[in-house]
């Protein structure tokens, strides 16, 4: 697997996009850190770009890279090498070079900037673990949607949906939810919800983190009024490592059994 | 060495094999023919893995290939539509997989025997159709394994690089090697091959060798024979 993931891996950083990519959180963090010099501040800006971008970059390049990559993965598994150690390694590799494009863009103007030394530095790292479970979530689901619709055309729809559901859709669904039954209690129900949305619990996670109650919201007010904020932050962390395993799972197990 | 055990596999509604039960023990050459959509890639990709069987078993070496990848070590396999990293060349495709496999490789023999020295640097998206089927039928080759999977070898390649490939093949039949072919060409057949596993319609419709087919039907001629032997099937339907 290890040698499949290097050329996978080797492949992606040598790809321009990741540039690019890597490029933009340089030139936003870089102009964010020169308005403001308060790093907390710049870190509650970055949140609301990165709770965007990426899940929405992670599932499109997740989803060009493996079309794109379909004939590396037949000729790989006509070789000697088990499905799964194809697949796993092929992932991981795209995985680690978009975490890596987006930790080295964000980090390199915050070191200019002392982050390390300054007080929110245990933010700034939740920031990032932030930023890297969500393109892993997000490339993943991009790697099932691609293993299930052969077709490119509806594998990109899927995948803009997938996006658009999670970014958007499924907080309006929310909320309207709320506002129906705002006579009852809500709140286990808001607990719930929140953990089928991983773009909902990073930023929790990193609200409760700033313990910041404007931004909280009704959720975020919620889980720190009945966990308080560590077992909160316990709680979405799980969550979380849960929606980078469960779908890592299913992927293996969907390219176990296609046929080619 | 290959056994393939009451084998069915379906793609939505198309049943495209229908019980197959065949083994190949023979060293030698064995010529797996059938018209197009007869089941013959399937039936070789079924034995690679690439596609996975709805019911029945493979056996190689009388091991369960099911979920194996171990037993791809001993199989040559050339597939019939090559697909290769675009923005790759040739060399880095063959280093990739040198890499990825270990052990002694014939790359250097086979670059000779197909002329290839020129076109290793060029990416594989701009090779023409018989280099890229020189490359396709090199990584396939690569190693040397006891049995070998060819899935329509001769498409697109000049005479030469048909000669030179009937000469290799010959050879690695003199090492007792088990070769299955699939192939249109009849000529290459009657040339080359031992025995002769005809499919039709997802079954294995006769299994014989090559003299044992001429003989049975008195012809000196593959194609006549198989003509003979569909005909006078379809006649016996219409009687009944």
């Amino acid at each position: 697997m290890f040698k499949i993931f290097k050329y996978s891996f080797f492949d992606m950083i040598r790809n321009r996009w990741m540039f690019i990519y890597m490029g933009f959180f340089l030139l936003v963090t870089t102009v964010l850190l020169m308005l403001s010099n308060d790093v907390t501040k710049v870190i509650i800006s970055l949140t609301n770009i990165i709770q965007v971008l990426t899940p929405l970059i992670g599932i499109l390049f997740g989803t060009m890279y493996y079309y794109s990559s379909r004939e590396f993965i037949e000729l790989l598994l006509t070789q000697p090498l088990s499905r799964k150690s194809v697949f796993a390694g092929v992932y991981l590799g795209l995985a680690m070079s978009l975490s890596l494009s987006l930790v080295l863009g964000v980090t390199i103007p915050m070191l200019f900037f002392g982050v390390f030394t300054s007080s929110a530095l245990s933010t700034f790292l939740t920031l990032l673990a932030m930023s890297v479970v969500l393109s892993i979530v997000f490339s993943l689901l991009a790697f099932l949607i691609a293993i299930r619709y052969e077709d490119k055309t509806k594998g990109f729809g899927v995948a803009i949906f997938t996006w658009l559901f999670f970014g958007i859709i499924y907080d309006g669904i929310f909320l309207m939810l709320l506002l129906v039954f705002k006579e009852y209690p809500l709140e286990k129900l808001t607990i719930t919800l929140t953990f089928f949305n991983p773009i909902d619990l990073a930023r929790i996670l990193i609200i409760l983190k700033l313990e910041i109650s404007a931004m909280m919201g009704y959720t975020g007010a919620v889980l720190q009024k009945f966990l308080g904020s560590l077992n909160g932050t316990i709680l979405i962390t799980v969550m979380l490592t849960l929606w980078t395993v469960i779908p890592f799972a299913l992927m293996l197990r969907k390219a176990n059994k296609k046929d080619f | 060495m290959i056994k393939f055990e009451n084998l069915y596999k379906s793609f939505g509604k198309n049943d495209v094999l229908k019980g197959i039960d065949i083994h190949f023990d023979h060293q030698g050459i064995t010529a797996i023919l059938g018209p197009n959509g007869s089941g013959k890639t399937t039936l070789i990709k079924c034995l690679l893995g690439l596609v996975l069987p709805d019911s029945g078993e493979i056996f190689f070496d009388k091991e369960k290939t099911l979920n194996q990848f171990e037993y791809r070590h001993h199989i040559a396999h050339l597939p019939q539509i090559a697909r290769f990293p675009e923005n790759l060349t040739a060399l880095e495709i063959i280093d990739m997989i040198t890499d990825l496999r270990e052990g002694a490789t014939r790359v250097e023999e086979l670059i000779e025997m197909f002329d290839l020295k020129k076109e290793l640097n060029k990416k594989m998206g701009t090779l023409s159709g018989g280099n890229r089927q020189k490359v396709n039928l090199l990584i396939a080759l690569m190693y040397d394994t006891p049995a070998i999977i060819l899935d329509e070898p001769s498409t697109g390649l000049d005479p030469v690089a048909i000669i030179n490939l009937k000469q290799f093949l010959r050879e690695e039949k003199a090492k007792g090697k088990l070769i299955l072919i699939t192939t249109h060409m009849m000529s290459f057949v009657e040339e080359m091959a031992d025995n002769i596993a005809f499919l039709l319609e997802g079954k294995i419709y006769f299994d014989a060798s090559l003299q044992q087919i001429l003989a049975d039907h008195n012809e000196t001629n593959l194609e006549r024979a198989i003509a003979k032997i569909l005909h006078a099937d379809l006649k016996k339907e219409v009687h009944v």
